[in-house]
This record gives C-alpha cells, sequence and structure tokens, in this order.
C-alpha cells in the first residue's frame, strides 16, 4: 500500500521490540464480541492512484460543470474567476499539511496569514475587529445572534425576509434548541424592492430583542440603506447583524460598518475558493473592539518572543472550549483556515484597486443583463437597486423553465420554487447572477433560451 | 579582485558560530517577512481586467466612498510574500508530527488532484438535480463506506468539522428524546474529554457533569451506572479515549446507558486507531461523528476546513438533519430537503448548515477510502496503533507513563511530567523538540495527567522516521531530567523564540491599525 511504509520486516521487529507475538496482541482491550477477524465486507480491497482516477473521473463527467455553458447561478454562492496563483500557494505542504498553530514558533506563517486576513475582512466590512474564519456563512449567522444574545442577555432575533432560507434554516433548527424567539417573514416579490421588509423590521424592535438580522444585498438581490435601521436597533438596546453573502459586493457598495451594523458576517466564498458544490467554504465574523471577547472562533494577535522580535500567536482563548470547555463562546474548534488563506491570497491579489474594479465589472454586467432579460416578451424585472444578482418575475413558474434551461446546458438562475416551495407568490420568481465570468454571448444565448422556454 | 592561484579554497574563519546581525535581519534560507499593510499598496493589483463596460449604477445611491484601506501586490510579490510566509511553518510534508488526537498523517496528492477535478469542484450546490448526480454519487458512496466502517444504518454528511458533529449528534438525541416527551437535563462527559465535548453539550442546553476515571485511565463503570437516572439524557465517550487507551466497558457502559433511558454519543475523533479492525456498530453506540481530516486523510490546512459526518443507531436516524442523499430505485439519486422531507422523515431537527457540507472534503475522503480499500484500511490501524506502541515502549524507561502497565496502548502514547526537577516541564520538552525539527506532541491534554505528553505518530511513519523522533524525545527529556538551563530558552532555532501569550490576550492586537501605509500614499 503506497501510503505506509513499515515493511513486513519491520512490523516483526517493532511487535518483537513491544513484547508482543502478533498484532492481535495489541487489540487485545477490544471486547471479544467485536473484534472482526479479517476485512469488513461488502467494500473492494485496494486501488492504484490510476483505477481511483478513473472511479472518480467517472462520476465527476456526470456533473454538467459551470464553466462549460452559460452560467447564472448564486444565491449565496457565487462563480469568480480565481487567479491560478492562489490555487498554487494554497498547496504548499507549508499551508496543506500544517495544522492550527498551536506552536507559534514555528507556525509563524499560519498565524501572520490569519492576522493579515483579520485585517482585510475586518475594513472590507467596515469594522474594528475580525476572527479568523467561521465554517461557512449560515453558521457564522448562528453564532452571531448567539453573541447578541449573551451581550444584550435577550433572547428574541428579528430575521429580514430578505435572510438566505438556508441561514432562516439553520437559525430556526439552533433556536429550537437554545430557546432564542425568531421573529421570522416570508420575502415578497415587491416591485423595486424585493424582500426589503425595512417597516416590519422597524415595527419588530422591542425591549426583548437581542438583534436584527439583514441580509445585503438580500436574498433577492436588493441592496438597501440600512443607517436608519441601525439607530433603531441602538435607540432599543439591540444589535444590528448584517449578512454579506457576496463579498465582491463591498468592493462597489457602501459597507456595514458605515451604515452602523454591530456584527457582519458572512460567506467569503467567492474569493479564492470556488463552487465547490457547496463546502469547503468560508464563514466571515467581524464586529466592533468592545464585543471581541464575546465573539466566537479563533483570533490571531500581535506580540513580542524572547528577543523582542514581532511575531503572531492566537490570543483570547480563554473564551474557547479547550480552555473553557462547557462555559466556551461556542462549541467551535476547526475553522476554515485554508479557505481563509485563499480568501486572503485572492484580496492581496485585487488590492482595493482591484476590488473595486471587479466589483464594477459585475455590476456593469449585472445591469446590462437585467436590461436585456427584461426585454423578453413577459418578463419583468423586479428590483430597482441591486449589484451583481436581480430578481425577474417570469409569465410563468420559473422551475421548470429552469430544467428545461438546463436540458440545453444553461444553467439559468435560482428559481424561488426551489428555495421556496411552498410560497405560490415566489413561483415565478427567478433569481440571476451576473459576475465577470458572464460573457454577452451567456446572457444572448439565456435571453433567447428563455424567450423560447416562455413560448 | 584577486584570484586564489593555489586552487585549494580561502582560508575559513575558524570563530565558531557566528551571531553579527545581518543587515536585512534573515539569516541565509530563514527570511523575515513583513506584514502585508507594510509591503502593498492601495494603487497596486495583480489581477488584469478588461475594461469596465459603460452603464448607469443601479447601486440606489450606496457607492461605498472612503477608501477601504486593502492594500495589493502584484503577482510575483504576491507568491513571494506567501511563499515566504509558508517557510515559516511546519508541515507534516517536512516531517513527523506527532499531536495526539489530532492524526496529523499523509496528505496523499491523488486527493487533491480528485478534488479539483471541474465536475466536482465547479459545480454549484442550487444546481438542478439532474446537472449534479455525479456530486450526489459522491456523496452517497463516502455515506456507503462510513456506515460499513462503522457498523450503523445511517449517516449525516452536513457537519462541517468534528464539533458540528458532535453537534448534530447531540441535536438528534434531544429531538429523539423530546418526540418520547422526556426532557432531560444532564449529559455525562469524563474528565479526559476533548473540550467540544462540554462545550457542545452545554450549546445544546445541557448541564455537563464528570464521569470519574478508573486508576487504569478509563471510565469508572461503576460510578457512571450510579450516577445514571431519569436526568441524564445520554453520555459522550470518547473510544478509543484520549489517554490513547480502549475503553474496554464500552459495551457494559452502552448496556447501563440504555437500560437508564439514555443515549450514547461516541467521540470519533480516535477512529484512526480502530478503522477496520473494530466496527463501533458493534459496541452499543447511537450516534459518532466521524473527523475526515483524520482518519480519512483531508489536509488539515493550518486548522481547517475539517468534515464531521454523523454515523446513526436505528433509534436516532429517523432525527437527522437535512438535507441528505437518497438513492432511488431506478439508480438515481434525489436530494431531501426542507420540501420533501414531510413524506418519511418528518422528525428531522432540521438543516444545520447552508447547502450540503463539505463536498472538497468528501471528494478527498472517497479518493482515500477507494485507495486504501478494506484490507488497506485494517493495515492503517495496525501500523498506527504498532506504532504507537513502539513510541510507548521505547521511551517509557526515561518518560513517566502512567498507564502503560495495564497493556497495550491504542494509536496514541501518553506520557507525564513526572520525576521532572523543580522549575521543568512539558513546555521545555515541547520546545526543546522543536530545536531537533519535530513539531511537538500535544502538551497539556487530556487533563486527567499532569503536564500530560500525548503522542500519535499515525500509521504514515516508517520505523526510521520513529527512530529519530524517539532518538530526538529521549535526548531532550534527559535534558530535563538533568536540569539543563538552556532547555529553558528553547527554541533557539526557530524563526522566533517562545512567544509572550500573556502580553498578546493582555492587549489584544488583533488587526494591523494603520489605515494608509506609507506606500499606499503614493
Amino acid at each position: 500500500m503506497r501510503y505506509l511504509p513499515l515493511t513486513p520486516d519491520d512490523r516483526q521487529a517493532m511487535l518483537a521490540a513491544v513484547g508482543a507475538g502478533s498484532i492481535d496482541e495489541l487489540f487485545c482491550d477490544v471486547p471479544e464480541a467485536a473484534r472482526l477477524s479479517g476485512p469488513i465486507e461488502g467494500l473492494p480491497n485496494h486501488a492504484s492512484e490510476l483505477s481511483v482516477e478513473r472511479q472518480l473521473g467517472r462520476l465527476a463527467s456526470q456533473n454538467l460543470v459551470a464553466g462549460e455553458g452559460p452560467f447564472f447561478l448564486g444565491c449565496g454562492a457565487y462563480r469568480h474567476h480565481v487567479p491560478a496563483s492562489v490555487d498554487h500557494l494554497i498547496q504548499r505542504g507549508e499551508f496543506l499539511t500544517s495544522y492550527t498553530p498551536y506552536q507559534p514558533e514555528i507556525a509563524q506563517g499560519t498565524v501572520q496569514a490569519l492576522f493579515e486576513f483579520q485585517t482585510q475582512v475586518a475594513r472590507l466590512y467596515g469594522c474594528d475587529v475580525a476572527n479568523a474564519s467561521m465554517y461557512d456563512g449560515s453558521t457564522a449567522c448562528w453564532e452571531a445572534i448567539g453573541m447578541a444574545r449573551r451581550i444584550t442577555r435577550r433572547g428574541k432575533a428579528v430575521l429580514s425576509a430578505g435572510l438566505h432560507p438556508h441561514y432562516v434554516s439553520v437559525c430556526r433548527t439552533m433556536a429550537k434548541f437554545t430557546g432564542d424567539a425568531l421573529d421570522i417573514a416570508m420575502p415578497e416579490l415587491t416591485d423595486g424592492r424585493p424582500g426589503d421588509d425595512m417597516a416590519r423590521l422597524l415595527g419588530a424592535i422591542d425591549k426583548d430583542t437581542s438583534c436584527v438580522v439583514v441580509q445585503n444585498p438580500n436574498i433577492l438581490g436588493h441592496v438597501a440603506d440600512l443607517s436608519e435601521l441601525a439607530e433603531a436597533c441602538h435607540k432599543a438596546g439591540a444589535l444590528l447583524i448584517v449578512v454579506v453573502t457576496e463579498p465582491v459586493s463591498l468592493g462597489l457598495v457602501r459597507s456595514p460598518g458605515e451604515m452602523g451594523a454591530d456584527i457582519v458576517v458572512g460567506e467569503g466564498q467567492s474569493l479564492g475558493v470556488g463552487l465547490n458544490f457547496g463546502g469547503p467554504y468560508v464563514g466571515l465574523f467581524a464586529t466592533r473592539d468592545k464585543y471581541v471577547r464575546q465573539m466566537p472562533g479563533r483570533l490571531a494577535g500581535e506580540t513580542v518572543d524572547a528577543d523582542g522580535k514581532r511575531g503572531f500567536v492566537l490570543t483570547l482563548s480563554t473564551r474557547e472550549q479547550h480552555i473553557r470547555r462547557e462555559k466556551a463562546t461556542s462549541n467551535i474548534c476547526t475553522n476554515s483556515g485554508l479557505c481563509a488563506l485563499a480568501f486572503s491570497i485572492h484580496l492581496t491579489l485585487l488590492g482595493e484597486t482591484g476590488l473595486r474594479k471587479l466589483a464594477a465589472i459585475n455590476h456593469a454586467g449585472a445591469v446590462a443583463a437585467a436590461e436585456r432579460l427584461a426585454k423578453v416578451p413577459g418578463v419583468e424585472l423586479v428590483n430597482g437597486a441591486f449589484f451583481n444578482e436581480f430578481t425577474l418575475r417570469l409569465p410563468k413558474e420559473a422551475r421548470p423553465v429552469v430544467h428545461a434551461l438546463a436540458e440545453d446546458g444553461i444553467l439559468g438562475g435560482v428559481s424561488l420554487g426551489r428555495l421556496y416551495p411552498r410560497a405560490a407568490d415566489l413561483a415565478n420568481g427567478l433569481v440571476v447572477a451576473v459576475t465577470e465570468t458572464t460573457s454577452t454571448d451567456d446572457v444572448e444565448e439565456l435571453a433567447d433560451a428563455l424567450e423560447e422556454a416562455l413560448a | 579582485m584577486s584570484i586564489n592561484s593555489s586552487g585549494w579554497k580561502p582560508e575559513m574563519s575558524q570563530g565558531g558560530a557566528p551571531t553579527a546581525e545581518t543587515f536585512t535581519g534573515n539569516r541565509a534560507l530563514m527570511l523575515e517577512e513583513p506584514l502585508l499593510f507594510e509591503i502593498g499598496s492601495i494603487g497596486k493589483t495583480g489581477v488584469d481586467f478588461a475594461e469596465v463596460p459603460e452603464a448607469a449604477s443601479r447601486l440606489g445611491g450606496l457607492t461605498r466612498e472612503a477608501p477601504i484601506g486593502l492594500p495589493g501586490l502584484s503577482e510575483p510579490e504576491t507568491v513571494r510574500h506567501y511563499t515566504r510566509l509558508s517557510r515559516q511553518n511546519y508541515a507534516i510534508d517536512l516531517g513527523l508530527f506527532p499531536l495526539g488526537s489530532c492524526t496529523m498523517k499523509h496528505n496523499p496528492r491523488l486527493n487533491e488532484r480528485m478534488a479539483r477535478l471541474p465536475g466536482f469542484a465547479d459545480v454549484h450546490p442550487l444546481q438542478p438535480q439532474e446537472t449534479v448526480q455525479g456530486a450526489y454519487a459522491v456523496i452517497n458512496l463516502v455515506g456507503e463506506w462510513l456506515c460499513k466502517l462503522t457498523g450503523m444504518p445511517a449517516v449525516a454528511m452536513s457537519p462541517k468539522a468534528g464539533a458540528h458533529g458532535e453537534l448534530c449528534g447531540l441535536l438528534a438525541i434531544r429531538a429523539a428524546l423530546e418526540a418520547r416527551g422526556d426532557a432531560r437535563e444532564v449529559i455525562l462527559v469524563p474528565e479526559s474529554a476533548h473540550g467540544t465535548n462540554p462545550a457542545t453539550a452545554a450549546f445544546c442546553g445541557y448541564r455537563v457533569e464528570d464521569i470519574p476515571a478508573t486508576k487504569d485511565g478509563r471510565v469508572n463503570l461503576e460510578a457512571l451506572k450510579a450516577r445514571l437516572g431519569p436526568d441524564v439524557a445520554g453520555v459522550m465517550i470518547t473510544n478509543p479515549n484520549t489517554c490513547g487507551l480502549f475503553e474496554r466497558d464500552m459495551i457494559a457502559i452502552g448496556e447501563a446507558v440504555h437500560a437508564a433511558g439514555g443515549l450514547v454519543y461516541c467521540d470519533g475523533a480516535n477512529f484512526n486507531a480502530i478503522v477496520g479492525r473494530v466496527r463501533p456498530g458493534d459496541l452499543g453506540i447511537d450516534a459518532m461523528h466521524i473527523n475526515l481530516h483524520k482518519t480519512f486523510s483531508t489536509p488539515h490546512g493550518g486548522g481547517g476546513p475539517g468534515a464531521g459526518p454523523v454515523v446513526f443507531s436505528d433509534a436516532l436516524a429517523p432525527f437527522a438533519p437535512l438535507p441528505f442523499v437518497e438513492k432511488r430505485e431506478d439508480g438515481s439519486f434525489h436530494l431531501v430537503e426542507e420540501e420533501t422531507a414531510g413524506e418519511h422523515h418528518a422528525d428531522t431537527f432540521g438543516r444545520m448548515v447552508a447547502f450540503h457540507g463539505q463536498m472538497g472534503m468528501f471528494t478527498r475522503a472517497a479518493a482515500y477510502m477507494l485507495s486504501h480499500g478494506a484490507d488497506g484500511l485494517r493495515q492503517v490501524s495496525e501500523d498506527a496503533v504498532l506504532n504507537a506502541n513502539y513510541v510507548l515502549r521505547q521511551l517509557e524507561d526515561v518518560l513517566d507513563a502512567p498507564f502503560a502497565a495495564s497493556g497495550p496502548c491504542m494509536h496514541e502514547a501518553l506520557f507525564s511530567d513526572e520525576g521532572f526537577p523543580e522549575g521543568f516541564t512539558t513546555l521545555d520538552v515541547a520546545k526543546g523538540l522543536i530545536d531537533e525539527g519535530f513539531h511537538p506532541m500535544t502538551m497539556y491534554f487530556p487533563l486527567v495527567v499532569h503536564g500530560a505528553m500525548l503522542i500519535e505518530p499515525t500509521e504514515t511513519e516508517g520505523k526510521a522516521a520513529l527512530d529519530q523522533f524517539i532518538g530526538a524525545l529521549r535526548h531532550v527529556a534527559e535534558r530535563a531530567k538533568a536540569g539543563d538551563a538552556a532547555l529553558k530558552a528553547a527554541p533557539v532555532h526557530a524563526p522566533r523564540r517562545r512567544l509572550d501569550e500573556t502580553a498578546a490576550a493582555r492587549k489584544p492586537v488583533l488587526t494591523y491599525r494603520e489605515l494608509v501605509t506609507a506606500a499606499a500614499a503614493e
């Protein structure tokens, strides 16, 4: 077996050295009834690299690859071009095969990169501090609600109708067990501002409210000014949590921090990570300085070594499970280190200039696509303000249309029937995302296919 | 310039180790690297774009005007920055990485190649189901292997990491108890457990109580039985446990807990020790998470991403989370989500993550499973256990091994600081190992042993590598026991000396605070 260096002679010599007559003797503590005498049945034996490549390659070829045709899916996962050097760098063994930097003297590469990542995320979000990453946007969102509960000592979270339905679903699951009350609503296809429920949110804030959670741009692509909402939250002693599922938007759209958000969380997958069929992704989490000791997750911090040289360590670990056990701020242990590194490298390559340009290209492409698709007979653009994603109202149910488009090799968007299967009011909605990877030919192809499918 | 006409090499200095500071602060291949914020600039970028097309803004007036403060680098500078940073890290690729309970085994590169196939990497989680049948097939494949390897009937693939898997298991336990109208409040956890166990139980609203240990480092069955009762929801037991020992009474523990109406959660972090040789399902457990980044070799990546699928018994399977992949009679795959769960999975405790989990890790784990096969995986646990016992027996004369007398260990060897002179600690031994070119073992865990040193060599180390490590640790341990004051200064050969963690926590500096760098002012 190519991954196992011990030879039969080594094994014999080592068994003799430990005083065991056979390998079975080392498993003597296993109850007799649970010992297996040979390989587990029903599974194949070992295979060569070539054979494994063939087996998995066959499965990979059964999928329709996003990059092989016109592609318009978003709703929490976006297809962006990732520079070649990002993937090369994260595959360096010193990053790929290292561990959580518990021995900082020989892990400065990881801890310094995390410190840089934290700074980049904080600046992108317009916040003071960020942590060293969470699993993904949806789990970061729930962790933020828990943090708001600890800070305000209140148990009611008001969730905007424009929050990603999977994120809402995760919150529902967790709230059942923690006892938090959730104020939830379904989004509506309101012309000019789909999914915007600002009036409802403002009305729902009361003395029991720990936080209001708003996604910007929201699940239907709508971009909103959250300043008034932040003020209302603060007046009532509640926190404003803003969720950003498309970090590229922050190259063009005013940051949540600037609008008064107290905690900003989101998905970082757009930068460096790729689609990966939903994971692994990277959760981003930032807040104000004064709340840092209530944050979940790992934190890298600056310090000095015995010679006075600057260095970095994991810090404030008294918040964490390996020290605080049942009193920890979260049970999280693993973060998403390598994805955080990929995010950070991509953002370093872009820099502020590149990020702003990337965001401008995304926005301009989306505006042009929205105008073109709205010319398809029967199709209406629902959004007023949007970044790189918008909602179309089709003259009929969108879900079968998406399947019909897929048959022609066009991945035409996410139907709201897929995300909200029980909401008849939303059934005609189609959410379309456009990034720098979308060409004008792709848009024309979608427009033509849509026209045909709707005819 | 003079020419050395003699043909002999010029005279070398005889002055011993050079101590002079260099102009750059570098020491040959050991290169200092400034922060990105000190070398990058706002105006610089390493990505070229086509011109931005003309279009009217539709941002509703919410344009970001103020500077963001994100420095950029050109591509060569970026590659150099991160390559230099990488060289300050220790890694499995460089040598033995004996972190107990972390299973730092070789990460096969075939796994990386497979995960990057466009058919897996460039696929969107919300694509129509008929366009992603191959991706569902991989999830199903890994799930089937996990069920067969553990002897359990069901699996939840979506948990994102080990601790997330624990959460999944405990939420299922709570949902199952609530479904039978049986509100229980307490989860029993041994003192030797990973910190995530009590943290997870508390996160789910349970009160955590310790289970005492026996003198030979295992769960005290009699004490456990005495504590069981109608208020105990269940136990969380790590097996093999964090002392590196198999819980001999596991079957009896399960029977006692079940008889008292509770459920058994097994922390599967140490599954690597028994994979292919023992099926946890034969030990009477109800749920167990499996760290794909441990037993199934997906890379640790400097702290993640991991993946923590959870296998379930029949008692808990109905409460497993959404979504999951179901194989239909015609061989096609179907994703069961909120929409379709009502038909035959109405008891689910719900969704715990957006989309379907760590697909990139499933692909890597699938490559690992297919490569080893059932026979190879059996060899994995045998070699892992043999390597750990070899370390244990080669070092027990110089380091105190508190449980060595009770028999063989499993995949990790545990030592304590017993016998070190005043002022010398486990930390000193760890830092001394750094100078010897090794990553230290897990230190001060498990908490049940004073100054614990937990060593997990894994099966991907050969005998020569083990012998070198054993020699190094023996040397460092002897220095500690002899009271060698120089050891207190270790490491002296690493990129940094000991770092001041107290100062870091007292006045936390968590981000670079200067907004505009000098270079950015251009």
